[in-house]
């Protein structure tokens, strides 16, 4: 009887890691409620009768910018993955349907984006954004994060696209209906679950990135919360409180979005099948 | 209901021509069912009347209008799938609404043809349902109902009966006959099934590399097959053929010796020929005589009141010959098998047939 065991092991391994994860997340929340004193001298107890303390939560919804740096990335993060998925569910769908001259070329040269770092253009793209008069607007972020996020939904969606039998596609042509709505009502439902990974995968870095919101919007009241949070660390003194209570905040929202895209990814796994 | 009429057509993938010259007319309510070897084109044919590939050359026409350039939707064609294609994520009755949906047809008229066909296919208890909780069978009504709605000019069935078992297969295809007299539909069939082909046609067309080798009649393909090729395809298990030439009042069978049968004009002595006979067309008979060949049984198979015995003729030659009731043969006995002049066929060295 090994099997027990090894499953044992497994979810011991897997247990270890989540415990590893979780824990700098438990302790960020965790002090983010008690009083500053209380931070410093019992970082790693949680927060008791006698040391809790709002007065970060307090601090950082007082503050008058701070529910618009929220709305930033929310805006954001929403607007590149929104992007993200109509634009590579498009692309992909072009791409393994229709041939056409150069589609090998054009697949391959989307696929280097997976491989070749976004940031590496981070001058040239700050030049563009300039020409463009888009620094210091939430379209400039959506734009570089819905094309660097493109090139794997391109890789993964095509994947999944392939996958539709032919015939579904022609039972559809048969049926009258144009090409586009084929797209709209035969492909994107079938790619339910295949689009919900890529908006998880989409939306997690887009949501911490400060690479780019430091170099596109880093002011005029359009940071994103992550940028936002830095008004709190000083060079000399930093209100831990509100840091605390800031970034616990930002989980919230993020957490919301995977747990609709997650339910999404379930329920198009056990759908589907088509024969 | 229209006329099909196909023309001078061909299509080629890159430089593989896969239909060549291809000429046939389906009339008006006609039930055509399109046969031949794997690979042979009749997907291509029917797809291509469909409006899904391009045609290289020729003229497609149906009911009067020239549909080359017309996509599938506006040809008024409907196809059943062999996979039958249905919207996974849709149920029953989305299934069978979605295209008439999309032609602009009103809600109410949308419901009440959808509801018309479920009816007809037995389908009502089912419509809330979705492909995936259904069974093969259901699937294949449903696909058949999806194209009924749409009242097309023409149906197209690519061998749609092929992923169901035998039972029900034999079910569903009693049902297409039904509803092809219901609709006075006009039908094109492909089928790799010898049955399907001869029970439902009222013309079969048999393919071979890209061409029709013979359009007609389900008995007149059985009875006077155009060449060696249709006449080793059509009928289960295979016309026996027999190698020779042609001889003063008969054929010369080499080793087999020879037997008198009428030639047609133009048969020459000296002429090679193959001479076809079905199994149900040969007997087992006792002593020599005048069409009667010596032969070893090499192997009999009893269906029950009928069988098979494989008979090894003097030529070395294996043929088969259709045996009824208790025969008593077994396997080495020497008997001689006797062949019917009226059901003789006779081909020349160009495959043709004589006569
Ligand atoms: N898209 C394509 N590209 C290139 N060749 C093709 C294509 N589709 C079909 N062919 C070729 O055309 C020929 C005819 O194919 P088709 O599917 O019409 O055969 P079929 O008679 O329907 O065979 P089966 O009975 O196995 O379904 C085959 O040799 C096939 O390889
Ligand atoms: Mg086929």
């Amino acid at each position: 009887m090994r099997k027990p065991l090894s499953a044992f092991a497994v979810h011991a391994i897997l247990g270890l890691y989540t415990l590893l994860a979780l824990f700098p997340i438990v302790l960020v929340v965790m002090n983010s409620f008690k009083a500053k004193r209380a931070i410093f001298n019992t970082p790693l107890r949680p927060p008791t009768p006698s040391n809790f303390d709002p007065i970060g939560y307090a601090r950082v919804f007082d503050d008058s910018a701070l529910p618009f740096y929220y709305l930033n990335s929310i805006t954001v993060t929403a607007g590149a993955i929104f992007f993200t998925l109509l634009f590579g569910a498009m692309a992909a769908w072009a791409l393994t349907e229709y041939k056409f001259r150069f589609n090998t070329l054009l697949a391959l040269f989307l696929s280097i984006g997976i491989m070749v770092p976004i940031r590496l253009g981070s001058v040239a793209i700050i030049q563009l954004v300039a020409e463009l008069n888009l620094i210091n607007t939430l379209t400039a972020l959506i734009l570089v994060y819905t094309a660097q996020n493109l090139p794997l939904a391109i890789f993964i969606l095509s994947e999944f696209i392939a996958q539709i039998p032919k015939d579904l596609r022609e039972a559809a042509r048969c049926d009258g209906l144009t090409e586009y709505n084929i797209f709209f009502h035969i492909i994107l439902p079938l790619i339910r679950p295949a689009m919900a990974t890529v908006a998880v995968f989409t939306m997690i870095p887009v949501w911490n990135d400060l690479w780019f919101p430091l170099l596109l919007a880093p002011a005029g009241g359009k940071q994103t919360i992550t940028l936002g949070v830095q008004q709190f660390l000083g060079q000399y003194i930093t209100d831990w409180n509100a840091v605390l209570a800031a970034l616990s905040a930002a989980i919230v929202p993020v957490l919301l979005l995977y747990v609709i895209f997650s339910r999404q990814l379930i329920r198009g796994l056990t759908s589907g099948a088509v024969k | 209901m229209a006329e099909v009429v196909i023309e001078k057509l061909s299509k080629s993938f890159g430089s593989v021509e896969v239909l060549k010259d291809i000429d046939l007319t389906v009339g008006d309510g006609a039930f055509v069912v399109l046969v031949g070897p794997s690979g042979c084109g009749k997907s291509t044919l029917l797809r291509s009347i469909a409006g899904l590939e391009d045609v290289s050359g020729g003229a497609i026409t149906i009911g009067g209008r020239k549909v080359n350039d017309l996509a599938p939707a506006q040809r008024e064609i409907a196809m059943v799938f062999q996979s039958y294609a249905l919207y996974p994520h849709m149920d029953v009755a989305a299934n069978m609404g979605f295209g008439l949906k999309f032609a602009g047809i009103p809600k109410a008229e949308i419901a009440a043809r959808v509801s018309e066909a479920a009816r007809i296919l037995q389908l009502e208890p089912l419509l809330k349902r979705r492909p995936r909780e259904l069974s093969g069978g259901q699937r294949q009504r449903v696909a058949i109902g999806r194209a009924i709605v749409r009242k097309p000019q023409v149906f197209l069935f690519d061998e749609p009966l092929s992923n169901l078992d035998a039972a029900l297969r034999i079910n569903t295809r009693v049902e297409i006959a039904k509803l092809h007299k219901l609709l006075a539909a006009t039908i094109v069939y492909v089928t790799h099934d010898q049955v399907e082909a001869m029970t439902l046609a009222d013309k079969i067309v048999v393919m071979n590399q890209g061409r029709i080798e013979q359009q007609g009649k389900p008995l007149d393909l059985y009875y006077r097959p155009a060449n060696l090729f249709v006449a080793g395809f059509i009928g289960s298990p295979a016309m026996n053929f027999l190698k020779g030439e042609v001889v003063a009042g008969g054929t010369g069978l080499g080793a087999d010796g020879r037997i008198a049968i009428a030639l047609p004009p133009g048969a020459t002595p000296g002429m090679k020929v193959t001479l076809g006979i079905r199994p149900e067309h040969m007997s087992i008979a006792v002593g020599g005589g005048d069409l009667h060949l010596a032969a070893t049984v090499e192997l009999v198979e009893r269906l029950g009141e009928t069988g098979f015995a494989h008979l090894r003729l003097a030529s070395g030659t294996v043929v088969i010959a259709e045996i009824r009731g208790e025969t008593g043969l077994k396997t080495g006995d020497r008997t001689h098998v006797a062949l019917d002049p009226a059901h003789l066929h006779l081909f020349g060295a160009d495959g043709r047939r004589l006569g």
